[in-house]
């Protein structure tokens, strides 16, 4: 390596990292990351390192989710639970206005001016934020919330070592690495006793910020392990999808029997659309004050799910089971490409795990193969 | 690239006028109520607003007034729900919130050079009222144009004066029928796919302009494919649940297109394969 050069990769002690969480308080930010909560690994402001689910694992498949003790005492060692960081650059409820009906001057909200920095990001969820970039930031109209809150969040990423068994990113190219979209990246070293993270940068942000923390250069051989886990974490994902292929059977079959059966299956709960971190669907509420003087308007998330959704006068235009769950599937992994140039599945595996009837779209997606001459004979 | 103005703000618009058209049908014409500008509404034919009713909600109409007159916003609503009925309540001086316009536009220009044919069902004939307007006011630019519009029954149907007007004209055929009539009604009773078949058809050189409810539409489309037109050159306005108008809220999605942002006019060319999807 040239020896001007600066090294790719840095060795971070664990007891280092309350130094990178101690300074970006420092900096204002509002630090986000992973911790235990109520049996599942949930995302919440944190100050220490002490709050990380130090020793946990999350059991994931089809309708269950369970946390387990490792034989390690990795703090990062899940993989993903039902909370994704959509929840706050795009709160599930938001009030958009409050209206004098004397003046009927509409006043947004305040804009929120918090600084998020997010803790223990997946690669596949890093995609799902460039998704959504792409719904609510850089299309013909911003949102202007989300906008800001994303453009000044700071993002620690996490290799994922730890696949749960409902992971499919490495059949979306979607992980387990993550290779663009972070300030920061790390991946959890447990080797005898010592508990390291191989640290590097991506941005000047993040560069910045390591600059002040003086950690000496990775040595090869840890360098080499991070590369090994990470092929091994791709090598233990058993579930895939073929996105071209999923694409094009669904754009083909529209009306192949096999949704009356998803549909029956179905109990239009909306979960998986509240677990993706991609989905995007939202609805408004109009609330009006006890005098009659001011009124509020508030988005929250909606889901294609919920009958509502298709509503005009006259009638719900989904109003079959199937029919729904063809608008969430057929959109996830089909007409997303055709609106966003990308697939809306990152292949996190969170429908899977809180589908209460376990419906697996890895798995479903394979029923609407052509039906080859000699089976169908 | 993004506007950096809060999209979701209603502005507030005075009504200055109240016509009532029919018993649940109601046209307000509309002034800006915030000094800055020169007041002047542009769009293009075809596009929508959205409209608040203090605290009730917010619904997308079409904008039915004459795009040569930006001074005044005019909206042409049928009450049918909790929105609408609201809207039917409000008073001249009242005030409504506006965000728009948003949406594309009917191929007033592309049509330049050939026969139009104008198709309105119901309340469909408010969103093509822009573009019959602009049309008049460039008659020689276009051939033979028709206007074919249909009502549930002779006190349903819209504009009556204008319709008049339109039909007195010697340089536009205008054909009207019901569904229903009883008393003195003496013009046509049927669905308005019939009235085709009585309009001459130059397939290579027209546009069809069609608005009004689905199943109507389906009809109208097969009928003029009949006469020969190719689906490129019919355009349809599509609708949806709304919430923002915007590509944001995903409830407009109809296959791959956001009727907000894509539509609500397509050529039917586009939306053919999803035309026929049952519950799409
Ligand atoms: C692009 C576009 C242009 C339109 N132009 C006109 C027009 O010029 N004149 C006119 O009278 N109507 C028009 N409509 C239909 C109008 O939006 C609905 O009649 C209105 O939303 C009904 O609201 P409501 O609250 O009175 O009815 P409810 O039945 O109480 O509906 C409740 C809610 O469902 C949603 N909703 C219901 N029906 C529709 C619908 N048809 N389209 C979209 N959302 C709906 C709205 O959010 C509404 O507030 C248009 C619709 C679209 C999509
Ligand atoms: S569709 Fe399922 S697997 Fe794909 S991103 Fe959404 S929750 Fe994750
Ligand atoms: S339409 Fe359904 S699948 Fe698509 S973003 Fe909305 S909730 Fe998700
Ligand atoms: S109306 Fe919200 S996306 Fe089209």
């Amino acid at each position: 390596m040239n020896k001007k050069s600066k090294p790719s990769a840095y060795t971070l002690p664990a007891s280092q990292l309350q130094k990178i969480i101690d300074l970006l308080h420092e900096q204002g930010y509002t630090v986000i990351g992973p911790q235990r909560q109520d049996n599942a690994i949930i995302y919440d402001e944190i100050t220490s390192t002490d709050a990380l689910p130090a020793g946990w694992t999350d059991v994931q498949e089809g309708g269950t989710y369970q946390l387990q003790r490792r034989d390690d005492d990795a703090w990062f060692g899940y993989a993903v639970g039902p909370h994704s960081w959509k929840q706050f650059l795009f709160p599930a409820k938001k009030k958009l206005f409050t209206i004098e009906r004397e003046t009927f001057r509409a006043q947004a909200e305040p804009a929120d001016k918090t600084r998020y920095a997010f803790l223990g990001v997946r690669s596949c969820e890093l995609h799902a934020i460039a998704i959504q970039d792409k719904v609510f930031r850089d299309g013909p109209y911003a949102d202007p919330a989300y906008s800001r809150l994303r453009n000044n969040a700071f993002f620690i990423a996490v290799n994922c070592t730890e696949p749960a068994a409902t992971c499919f990113c490495s059949s979306m190219n979607t992980g387990p690495g993550a290779e663009s979209g972070y300030d920061l990246l790390l991946t959890e070293l447990i080797d005898s006793g010592q508990h390291e993270f191989l640290i590097s940068s991506a941005s000047a942000k993040g560069r910045a910020l390591l600059g002040k923390m003086e950690l000496p250069e990775a040595t090869p051989a840890a360098r080499e392990r991070g590369q090994e886990l990470l092929a091994r974490a791709a090598d233990k994902m058993h579930r895939r999808m073929d996105a071209e292929k999923a694409r094009k059977l669904l754009l083909a079959n529209p009306e192949h029997p096999h949704w009356q059966e998803l549909g029956a299956r179905c109990l239009s709960c909306a979960n998986c659309t509240m677990v993706c971190p991609t989905c995007f669907c939202s609805t408004v509420e109009d609330v009006t004050s006890l005098t009659g003087d001011t009124a509020e308007r508030w988005r929250r998330w909606d889901s294609c799910f919920t009958m509502g959704h298709s509503y005009i006068h006259g009638g719900h235009i989904r109003s079959s089971g199937a029919a729904r769950y063809r608008q969430w599937l057929t959109h996830k992994l089909a007409t997303w490409v055709d609106q966003f140039g990308v697939s809306g599945c990152v292949g996190c595996g969170r429908c899977i795990t809180w589908c209460p009837v376990a419906i697996d779209v890895t798995e479903e997606i394979t029923k609407f193969e052509p039906v080859t001459q000699e089976t169908a004979a | 690239m993004a506007a950096l103005t809060d999209p979701m703000l209603p502005r507030p618009f005075r009504i200055e006028k109240v016509t009532h058209e029919t018993a649940d049908t109601f046209t307000f014409e509309l002034s800006q109520q915030q000094a800055d500008g020169d007041g002047r509404f542009d769009f293009a034919c075809g596009q929508f607003n959205m409209l608040y009713t203090f605290g009730t909600g917010e619904i997308p109409v079409s904008i039915s007034g004459d795009p040569a007159k930006p001074q005044r916003l005019v909206h042409t609503i049928r009450a049918v729900g909790s929105v609408t009925r609201a809207m039917k309540k409000l008073k001249k001086g009242d005030t409504l919130g506006v965000r728009g316009p948003f949406g594309s536009a009917w191929p007033v220009q592309q049509a330049e050079g050939n026969d139009v044919i104008i198709i309105a069902g119901g309340i469909g004939l408010a969103p093509l009222r822009p573009a019959i307007c602009s049309i008049l006011q460039n008659r020689e630019k276009y051939g033979h144009v028709a206007l074919l519009y249909g009502a549930r029954t002779p006190q349903d149907i819209l504009f009556e004066k204008e319709l008049r007007e339109w039909r007195g004209r010697f340089d536009m055929q205008v054909m009207i029928t019901v569904d229903h009539a009883v008393g003195t009604w003496k013009g046509n009773i049927g669905v308005v796919p019939d009235l085709i078949k009585r309009v001459k058809i130059d397939p290579d050189n027209t546009i069809a302009m069609v608005c009004g409810p689905e199943i109507m539409m389906r009809f109208c489309v097969i009928e003029l494919h009949n006469r020969g037109m190719e689906h490129d050159t019919i355009f349809v306005s599509m609708e949806r649940n709304m919430k923002c108008g915007i590509g944001l809220c995903g409830h407009c999605q109809y296959g791959p297109e956001f009727i907000c942002k894509d539509g609500p006019v397509f050529p039917f060319s586009k939306i053919r394969t999803l035309f026929d999807i049952y519950e799409l």
